[in-house]
């Protein structure tokens, strides 16, 4: 089993930005990372510059490197910005469907959670397409994983850590919660390194706003479910970055995976600095994604 | 003239849009190959071969929704549908999976395809990418586009574009949105059911009316003021120290202002959602929309809405069509 990073999907300053990948780079045990911008073209300025000098650092540490599509490509900047990141040669992971015919023929690629790939016959098609990897979106419960896995050609990836991507919209609810308009948003996604919560009026946490993105309030958490993703056939864990204590947690998992831990142990120690401080894995087993089956069972409900 | 396709949720309503002027008709199979899955909603094959013959009869076209993402080890129900609709007559299947999408094309290419706003194609090269790898000859626009884009996207592309004007406003990029199974369990892409009544619950208490969605308030109102169905992302939610409607304030679409400018952009059709509204609502959007497509097919304006009523006391919105709503 390995463990994929998948790109960052916040705004962070850009020194705060390499320090997190150059560290990854040098410490964290995992196999492939994902970069680049998945959520707004208009951050990318602020720390492209610091991509070569972390690509050749992770490449150095024996780590596959992809960049990511933007989650969602309506303006002409970032098309052309898509057929730039096509032509840097690096594997592309397509995020966007409008990202795949910028691929030439014969280009292997992979394929992100944002994309729609719930059954045999899409699976399939991009696999024939050139998809050397897919990552299924998190909202396939294990069941439909295993079949997919099964009939899959290339190595599938489950969303395994971090909060859920759950929507995209061509409206920013961080300019929109503070009254400014897209076009002169100031960058405010920078002050929720991990997102901006949205809770219910009763206080419940809920969800979680990343600029055009809402997310989980809850970190989804598949330490649990490692068995029957093992069983189902999926080939890594993707772990979502957060802003703290990340490298940490990829060594959890990697524990985890090696036996040295158990899920209960990982639960523990890695919920400090898990954003939204509450655990969800309901995707994978089937049930609401919000739910978390630890909790169901410790109420003996399950 | 520009294109009308209104919705049917049922036989009924399918013959009033077809008798109040609706050029085309889509509806949907009484199961989950279809973004519309509410009980007591959608058409049997019978129903649909007796649709097709009705409307053919009066001059209008019937399209059928497939516009889920078939489950994995059950693609056969999806296969079923598109195969049921060809063999009912319909003009057009519309598709949003690419699984579907290349299933279709190889085994039913005499089936016209259309894209499903499911699939969210929002640009040219994703429109482009379906009409020449799948045939797609027309695209549903997603509701994330200014008049602007859609003028731009059409000058890239060589297939038709239908666009919605009335009825329910999807704030996120459709087809990509998970929000109601993560409270739920059941989503738009899987069940074809969004936010669904199964799992509503109002609960009263100190003079007020909260709503809920799988246990979690998604609004509160006055016990006697208008209660909007709590659909997960029109709901009042706080973050920090601000309270309000995060995504979207209860509202729906309303573009028949801009059917003139979308004209102008070269739209083909436009559509208006509401499989699940009776047919007495359908027929009386669609005399009214038919009315405002001959005017402008004419040059003449846009004749003053009377539709305020049919919005439910909720406001009225051009949603992404104007810049600022982003």
């Amino acid at each position: 089993m390995q463990l994929t990073v998948g790109p960052n999907m916040y705004f962070w300053d850009a020194a705060i930005w390499r320090d997190f990948y150059l560290r990854l780079a040098d410490e964290a045990p995992v196999d492939t990372v994902v970069l680049g911008e998945l959520v707004c073209s208009k951050r990318l300025p602020f720390y492209q510059h610091h991509f070569q000098e972390v690509i050749d650092r992770l490449r150095a540490a024996g780590k596959t490197v992809a960049m990511t599509s933007l989650a969602l490509i309506t303006l002409k900047r970032e098309r052309k910005l898509t057929a730039e990141l096509v032509d840097m040669g690096l594997e592309i992971e397509v995020n966007d469907l409008s990202t795949l015919p910028l691929i030439p023929e014969g280009q292997p690629f992979s394929v992100g959670p944002l994309v729609n790939v719930y059954n045999e016959g899409t699976l399939r098609w991009l696999a024939a397409r050139g998809a050397d990897r897919i990552c299924l979106p998190p909202e396939l419960p294990l069941s439909s994983i295993a079949i997919l896995a099964a009939a899959s050609p290339v190595p599938v990836e489950a969303w395994s850590w971090g909060r859920l991507p759950l929507a995209v919209s061509s409206r920013c609810y961080h300019a929109r919660l503070n009254e400014r308009s897209k076009d002169n948003c100031q960058f405010i996604c920078n002050a929720d390194p991990d997102g901006r919560a949205v809770d219910t009026l009763d206080g419940d946490s809920f969800l979680a706003i990343n600029g055009i993105q809402t997310l989980s309030a809850s970190c989804a958490n598949a330490a649990h479910q490692l068995d029957g993703l093992r069983q189902a056939g999926v080939s890594a864990l993707r772990l979502s970055p957060q802003f703290r204590g990340f490298t940490r947690l990829c060594q959890m998992f990697r524990d985890l995976i090696d036996g040295r831990i158990d899920a209960d142990t990982l639960s523990a120690n890695a919920l400090p600095d898990a954003p939204g401080g509450r655990y969800a894995d309901g995707f994978l087993t089937g049930h609401a994604g919000v739910d978390w089956s630890a909790e169901v069972k410790r109420a003996g409900l399950g | 003239m520009m294109e009308l396709v209104c919705p049917a949720g049922t036989p009924a309503a399918l013959r009033a849009a077809v008798d109040a002027g609706a050029h085309t008709i889509y509806c949907g199979f009484a199961d989950e190959t279809n973004a519309r899955n509410f009980p007591g909603l959608n058409f049997n094959r019978a129903e649909l071969a007796e649709g097709v013959a009705y409307a053919r009869r009066r001059g209008a076209k019937v399209l059928v929704a497939i516009n889920t993402f078939p489950r994995a080890g059950a693609e056969d129900i999806w296969h079923r549908a598109v195969a049921d609709a060809e063999a009912a007559g319909a003009h057009a299947a519309i598709l949003a999976d690419l699984g579907l999408l290349a299933y279709a094309a190889e085994h039913h290419p005499n089936l016209r395809r259309h894209l499903s706003v499911q699939a969210a194609a929002a640009n040219p090269d994703a429109i482009n990418f379906y009409a020449n790898t799948f045939g797609v000859r027309r695209v549903v626009l997603p509701r994330v586009l200014t008049v602007a884009e859609i003028t731009a996207i059409n000058r890239e592309i060589d297939v038709e574009t239908e666009v919605f004007v009335f009825g329910g406003l999807c704030v996120m990029a459709e087809g990509r949105c998970s929000l109601s199974s993560y409270i739920t369990g059941k989503s738009p892409n899987m069940n074809g059911v969004c936010s669904p009544p199964s799992h509503v619950q109002y609960v009263e208490s100190r003079g007020e009316l909260s709503a809920k969605l799988g246990g979690y308030t998604i609004q509160r109102n006055g016990k006697d003021a208008p209660a909007p169905y709590p659909t997960l992302c029109k709901g009042c939610f706080s973050s920090q120290d601000k309270v309000g409607h995060v995504f979207e304030d209860p509202s729906s679409l309303d573009a028949s202002d801009l059917i003139p400018a979308l004209a102008e952009a070269g739209v083909t059709a436009l559509k208006i959602e509401g499989r699940q509204r009776s047919r007495a609502y359908v027929a009386q959007v669609v005399r009214s929309f038919r009315a405002a497509v001959e005017a402008v097919d004419k040059g003449l304006p846009v004749p003053p809405g009377t539709l305020a009523s049919l919005t439910e006391g909720q406001a009225a919105t051009t949603g992404a069509y104007r810049k600022t709503w982003r």
